[in-house]
């Protein structure tokens, strides 16, 4: 048996989200080099802010400057940063709790090494140079001996407030599609269709994913199916999706392959739409380096009579 | 509670670093199998099947959908699926067979976490206002708590090292763990947790068949009786916790009348040393408690099944004669967010 196959796979999104109006002047404020917290209704005040208290869930919007100047709760030095993180050179995770705040906030500490850093220690917000309004217009805390920043008192009312952020996720996979898959994909590259046959059953799956799914067997035995096959179902698409170089309307079907006992799903061409029926007989079509068929057109044959793929529709 | 409910089998895959020639549905299938087979129930005398897994693992929606496959899900079942440790799987599964709506029930959970980077998959289940755009990776914010941890003079770089090398000896008894015997507690990955710290990465699924009263007694020789379960969650904002104390492992514990008599075994869902640490204190394990035998998540960390894994292994110990009286914990989140605890009996000898 050939190797599984394998393929980078990035799942990538901006995220774009809207915030409510304790959110907003938080980071509206980290732009302007304003940092607020919120007091709950016990007088505790939560840095960063929400909007319920998390003991009694009251909505909580009393918002109160605190200092840019804390302290260190705990820490864990980061001698290896990751993609997206705060720092590109080795620094400190540290929860600080900013002077004038009950609770601390999550940042990077720039530090020269572990021994700089303790906790207990005080340090100091160092602003980003261009700041939109987001947790990253703190660029880090650093180290700082003097005396606790006094706030000025700022009421969180802001002329222009930011209402929401936009934060880019991307993660990266190998993607493995398994023994059976790789059975399938590799037969595609030869421009053969095979499934699997259940054990019990007897059913073939197409493509086959090495389960039955009627059964919750493991499937194994490799059956080739088609060329030709019979349009079980279709829809006429009459959107035009984006980044794809095909003229609607166009016919989109199920296709049960000669020898299969699952209709798989095809784009049917060379015939007019509104001539595509159900029972019409059609085989695929393969262009050059194509891994997959790019459509099935029809093989010309009378069409297939019900009883053949009533059980496939 | 008025109904008995105990899990009666439970079965898992040998857990690995990669497992990428199997798709989830190929990794996950022998184990129900296994799982049914301890009982004699095939798929269609299931009363109700939910399962535990993360897209995100996968990097692709619905994944879990695919995994049905091998369930064999016609005619049509009673199926559901958490986005979470298959933990709570089992806690919706023991809701169903409550409310008397089914008398047996299969769950079960899967992860592969070879195909992506774990520790950067989990931060997007941060805050995604305040937290997630920075990438706190999971290790970063465990060695947060550690720190605290040792700060406020709970235990200490050896200790922790301590726990990690008798979780794995521990292993060695547990053909199904991916790191057995002695294993390097290695360098920093982020100070003060070392790699002997963490938890290794890997692929793995679990199974569990749960089923009430006679039905119980009925399909297992030895049913482990779920006495209580309960479930808790604490506030998202890590930097409001007390990183040092799992106040939701102690009201989840209390509620499932964990403090009510003493356990002989405790398998605790501890990805991190420092977490056993906080744990075993919370719940109030002394050195009589036999804690972890299987190795732990310590051993074997399949995410999503780990959890259940624990409530497994709990059970299976009670089915063998091992133990009378049995926690099995999970969590789920960072720093130990969110914790579920259930006491697990044997009938009387």
């Amino acid at each position: 048996m050939s190797a599984t196959l394998k393929a980078p796979l990035t799942v990538e999104f901006p995220f774009t989200r809207s915030l409510g109006p304790v959110q907003s002047a938080f980071l509206t404020g980290l732009r302007e080099r304003v940092v607020l917290g919120v007091r709950t209704g016990d007088g505790r005040v939560l840095v960063p802010p929400v909007e319920y208290d998390p003991v009694t869930a009251e909505e909580i919007r009393d918002l109160v400057e605190v200092a840019p100047t804390g302290t260190v709760t705990t820490w864990a030095w980061n001698h290896e940063p990751r993609r997206g993180q705060p720092l590109d050179t080795p620094f400190a995770w540290a929860l600080v709790r900013l002077d004038g705040a009950d609770t601390a906030l999550l940042h990077a500490l720039d530090a020269p090494g572990p021994d700089a850093v303790r906790t207990g220690m005080r340090v100091r917000v160092r602003w980003a140079e261009e700041r939109s309004g987001a947790i990253t217009d703190i660029a880090c805390f650093e180290a700082y001996d003097g005396d606790p920043v006094e706030p000025a008192g700022h009421s969180g009312e802001f002329a222009d407030p930011v209402t929401g952020i936009v934060a880019p996720a991307r993660l990266d996979y190998t993607y493995s599609p398994g023994r059976a898959q790789t059975g399938y994909i590799n037969a595609l590259a030869e421009r053969r269709n095979v499934g699997e046959r259940c054990p019990s059953c007897r059913k073939v799956y197409v493509p086959p994913r090495g389960a039955c799914p009627t059964c919750g067997v493991a499937t194994a035995e490799q059956v080739e199916v088609g060329p030709g096959g019979t349009v079980t179902t279709f829809c006429i698409v009459n959107i035009k999706a984006k980044n794809l170089d095909i003229e609607v309307p166009y016919v989109y079907a199920h296709i049960a392959l000669d020898g299969a006992d699952l209709a798989l799903h095809g784009r049917i061409a060379g015939i007019p739409y509104d001539q595509v029926r159900i029972g019409l007989r059609v085989e695929p079509v393969w262009t050059e380096g194509a891994r997959y068929p790019d459509h099935y057109r029809p093989t010309g044959e009378p069409d297939a009579e019900y009883d053949t793929f009533k059980e496939l529709l | 509670m008025n109904r008995e409910i105990a899990v009666v089998a439970f079965a898992q895959t040998d857990h690995r670093r990669t497992s990428d020639e199997l798709s989830e549905v190929e990794m996950l299938m022998p184990v129900l199998h296994r799982v049914l087979e301890q009982t004699g129930l095939k798929t269609s005398d299931i009363g109700f099947t939910c399962s535990g897994s993360s897209d995100y693992l996968a990097g692709r929606a619905f994944s879990f959908t695919l995994a049905l496959d091998g369930v064999g899900a016609w005619p049509p079942i009673s199926e559901s699926h958490v986005e979470m440790d298959g933990a709570w799987a089992l806690y919706e599964a023991w809701v169903k067979l409550q409310t008397g709506d089914a008398d047996t029930a299969l769950v079960y959970a899967y992860g592969k976490s070879s195909p992506g980077s774990v520790r950067d998959v989990l931060t997007r289940q941060l805050d995604p206002y305040y937290v997630a755009p920075l990438w706190p990776d999971s290790v970063a914010l465990a060695a947060l708590q550690a720190q605290a941890l040792i700060d406020a003079g709970g235990t200490d770089e050896p200790a922790l090292a301590a726990v990690g090398a008798r979780s794995r000896a521990d292993a060695v008894a547990n053909s199904h763990a991916q790191l057995r015997g002695s294993v390097p507690q290695g360098e920093y990955l982020v100070r003060p947790l070392r790699t002997g710290d963490c938890s290794p990465v890997g692929d793995g699924a679990a199974a569990v068949v749960l089923a009430a009263g006679e039905r119980a007694r009925d399909l297992c020789e030895r049913p482990a009786w779920i006495r209580g379960i309960d479930h808790r969650i604490e506030a998202h904002g890590i930097g409001v916790r007390e990183l040092t104390d799992s106040p939701s492992t102690r009201l989840a514990a209390e509620q499932a009348g964990a403090f009510e008599r003493p356990v002989d075994t405790a398998e605790l869902h501890a990805s991190f040393t420092s977490q056993e640490v906080i744990l075993r204190e919370v719940l109030g394990l002394d050195d009589r408690v036999r804690v972890n035998p299987s190795g732990g998540a310590l051993a074997a960390n399949p995410v999503m099944a780990a959890g259940l894994i624990r409530i497994g292994e709990a059970a299976a110990r009670i089915h063998r004669g091992e133990s009378d009286r049995a926690l099995a914990h999970a969590t789920s989140g960072p720093c130990l967010q969110q914790n579920l605890v259930a006491v697990l009996e044997g009938d009387p000898r």
